[in-house]
C-alpha cells in the first residue's frame, strides 16, 4: 500500500511550497490520491515556511500532516518544531549545511545532505529543495523518478529543468 | 472524461463558477479566500465576462444584488467578517427573491478574528447572518472536486427557486490543493428569467425588483410565498453521505467539510481497537438532514457526537434531529484549531468506554 504523509519545512524563498507541489503533481501522475496544503499566515516573506503533502492509496482524510512518515527540514526552527512529529520507525531528512544541531530521535530514520553544497555544485543553491526531495523520493519510492521529472518538465520553468534534474540525481544518491 | 488536473481550492471553485456561466465576478480581499478573486480578476476578462473589486464588502453585496436583478449568474466570495458585512444585502436578495452564490471561506471568529480554518459561522449561515424570515441554502463540500461540483448545483438552485445559496469551506479547503476534474455536465431545465429588471424586450410593463411591502397583509403574504419555497427546497434539496453507517455502532459522528474527512481517519483508527462508529455528514447544513438521524438513529448504542470547528453551534440541529430519542454528545475546538484524528478518537473511547 502506498502511503506517505509528509511535511516539508524551511524559510520561505527555499522553495518549501514548490518541492511539495512537484511531488503531488507526480502523485497525480501516478494515479495516487494527492494533497497540498501550504501553511497560511501573516508571517509570509522571510519567515519559516512549510506544507503537508499527503499520497495515498486510499481516500485522503485530514490534509493537514500531523504524524509524519517523512519530514524535510531546511531549518533550524523547523527541525525544533517537526522533529517530534516523525512517526516512529518514520525518515528525517535534514539539509545538514543549514541545521545545526544533531537530531534527538533514536527511533527514526535520519539522512544528513549537505544540500547546499551540492546544489551549488550542480550549478545554484536555489535548487536544494531538489536535492533533498531527491533524496525523499528514492528512498521512499513513494512516486518513480520519471513521474516526478515528468511533473517537473509539466509544471516548473523549462530552463531550470536540466538543472533541477541533475540535483535530483545527486540527492537520490543519498537515499540508496 | 476530462483529465484531472490539480488546483487550490480557491482557484478550483472560480474556475468552476466560469464553467457554470457566471457572468460577473465582485469580490473584496480577505483571507483565506483571496484567491479566488485574484484568479478571477485574471480569467473574468480574458472570456469576456466581468470581475470587479468593489471599495468594500457592502458594495459588492449590492452590485451581486444588482446584477442578480439583471438576470444574470453572479458570484461574490469573501471570508467571515467580510461576510458579516455582506449580511444586509443578502437578507434583501433573498426578500427580492434573486438567485446568486455566495462562497464563504470560514475563517476564526468573532471580530476580526483569526485567518485559520474553523466552522463557527454556521449559525450565521444557516438561522439568519441578516434580519427577516428568510433561509440560505448552505452547500458545505468537503473536498475541492465537491467545491467545483457545487459551484455549479449552487447555481442550478438559486436559478430553480429564485433564492441565493451559499457556499460553506474552511480555510482548509481554499488554501489545499487537490486533483479536480471539470466534467461536463448536461444543462438542467431551469425557468426563464422573466421577471428580470433587463429592459422591457417586449413586455408591456417594466419588471421591478424590490424587497419593500408596506402593507402588512402584503408583507406577510410575501412572508408566506417565501415559506412555501423553504418547503419546496426541504422537500427536494436535502443532500447528505452516511458513512460506515450499515451496521451497529458504537457512536455516530457528525460532522461537515473537511473535518468529516478527519473524522473518518478517527473511525478507521478506532475500528483497529473494535469500536464502530458511523458519520452522519451533512451536505446541505439547510436544509438539514433530518432524515440521515432517522436512518441510524436506532442503530447506535450510545447516540451521537456532533464534532465540529466552533464551539457548539450545528450540535443544536443535531439535538433536534436526534429529539430525545438517544444522547447527543459534542466535541469542538476554535479560532482556528484543527482537531486531530486521535484527539477526536480519544474523546470517542470516553463516550463509548474504551475498547470492546
Amino acid at each position: 500500500m502506498a502511503n506517505q504523509e509528509i511535511i516539508f519545512a524551511g524559510f520561505g524563498g527555499q522553495g518549501i511550497l514548490s518541492m511539495g507541489k512537484f511531488l503531488a503533481y507526480a502523485g497525480l501522475e501516478e494515479n495516487l490520491n494527492v494533497s497540498w496544503f501550504p501553511s497560511y499566515g501573516p508571517e509570509m516573506r522571510g519567515g519559516t515556511s512549510n506544507c503537508s503533502v499527503i499520497l495515498s492509496d486510499e481516500p485522503i482524510g485530514s490534509p493537514l500532516v500531523v504524524d509524519a512518515t517523512t519530514v524535510v527540514v531546511m531549518n533550524r526552527p523547523s527541525l525544533d518544531k517537526f522533529e517530534s512529529h516523525v512517526v516512529k520507525g518514520g525518515l528525517l531528512i535534514i539539509d545538514s549545511d543549514l541545521v545545526n544541531r544533531e537530531p534527538e530521535r533514536t527511533d527514526i530514520e535520519i539522512i544528513k545532505i549537505p544540500a547546499q553544497r551540492i546544489a551549488e555544485e550542480v550549478g545554484s543553491k536555489k535548487i536544494a529543495n531538489m536535492v533533498l526531495l531527491g533524496a525523499l523520493v528514492e528512498k521512499t519510492k513513494i512516486v518513480k523518478m520519471e513521474s516526478l521529472l515528468k511533473a517537473l518538465k509539466e509544471h516548473g520553468k523549462e530552463q531550470f529543468y536540466e538543472l533541477n534534474k541533475k540535483a535530483l540525481e545527486r540527492g537520490a544518491e543519498f537515499g540508496r | 472524461m476530462a483529465q484531472k488536473v490539480l488546483m487550490k481550492g480557491n482557484e478550483a471553485i472560480g474556475e468552476a463558477a466560469i464553467h457554470a456561466g457566471c457572468q460577473c465576478f465582485f469580490g473584496y480581499p480577505i483571507t483565506p479566500q483571496t484567491e479566488v478573486a485574484a484568479y478571477m480578476s485574471r480569467r473574468m476578462p480574458k472570456v469576456g465576462r466581468v470581475f470587479l473589486q468593489a471599495e468594500s464588502e457592502v458594495a459588492a453585496i449590492n452590485m451581486v444584488y444588482g446584477a442578480a436583478g439583471a438576470g444574470v449568474r453572479v458570484m461574490t466570495s469573501s471570508s467571515s467578517p467580510g461576510i458579516s458585512l455582506k449580511a444586509e444585502g443578502i437578507s434583501y436578495i433573498a426578500g427580492a427573491e434573486l438567485p446568486c452564490v455566495i462562497l464563504n471561506i470560514v475563517r476564526g471568529g468573532p471580530g476580526l478574528g483569526g485567518i485559520q480554518p474553523a466552522q463557527s459561522d454556521y449559525f450565521q449561515a444557516t438561522k439568519g447572518g441578516g434580519h427577516g424570515d428568510y433561509k440560505l441554502v448552505v452547500l458545505a463540500p468537503s473536498s475541492v472536486q465537491e467545491m467545483v461540483d457545487f459551484v455549479q448545483d449552487a447555481f442550478d438552485i438559486a436559478d430553480k427557486y429564485r433564492t441565493p445559496v451559499m457556499i460553506m469551506g474552511d480555510g482548509m479547503l481554499g488554501q489545499m490543493m487537490e486533483p479536480v476534474e471539470f466534467k461536463e455536465r448536461p444543462k438542467k431545465e431551469l425557468p426563464e428569467k422573466t421577471w428580470a429588471a433587463n429592459g422591457l424586450r417586449g413586455r408591456e410593463k417594466h419588471n421591478v425588483i424590490n424587497s419593500l411591502f408596506l402593507k402588512p397583509e402584503e408583507l406577510e403574504a410575501h412572508n408566506n410565498k417565501l415559506q412555501e419555497k423553504y418547503r419546496e427546497i426541504e422537500k427536494n434539496e436535502v443532500r447528505y453521505e452516511l458513512y460506515n453507517c450499515d451496521e451497529e455502532m458504537d457512536l455516530v459522528i457528525v460532522s461537515y467539510g473537511t473535518l468529516a474527512r478527519i473524522c473518518k481517519n478517527a473511525i478507521k483508527m478506532l475500528k483497529k481497537e473494535g469500536i464502530n462508529v458511523g458519520l452522519i455528514r451533512p451536505i446541505t447544513l439547510w436544509p438539514y438532514p433530518v432524515e440521515a438521524f432517522d436512518k441510524v438513529v436506532d442503530k447506535t448504542k450510545h447516540g451521537f457526537i456532533s464534532v465540529e470547528m466552533s464551539c457548539g453551534q450545528m450540535v443544536e440541529d443535531v439535538q433536534l434531529a436526534v429529539n430525545g430519542r438517544k444522547p447527543v454528545h459534542f466535541y469542538g475546538r476554535s479560532g482556528g484549531m484543527v482537531p486531530t484524528p486521535a484527539e477526536i478518537a480519544n474523546k470517542i473511547k470516553g463516550i463509548v468506554g474504551g475498547a470492546k
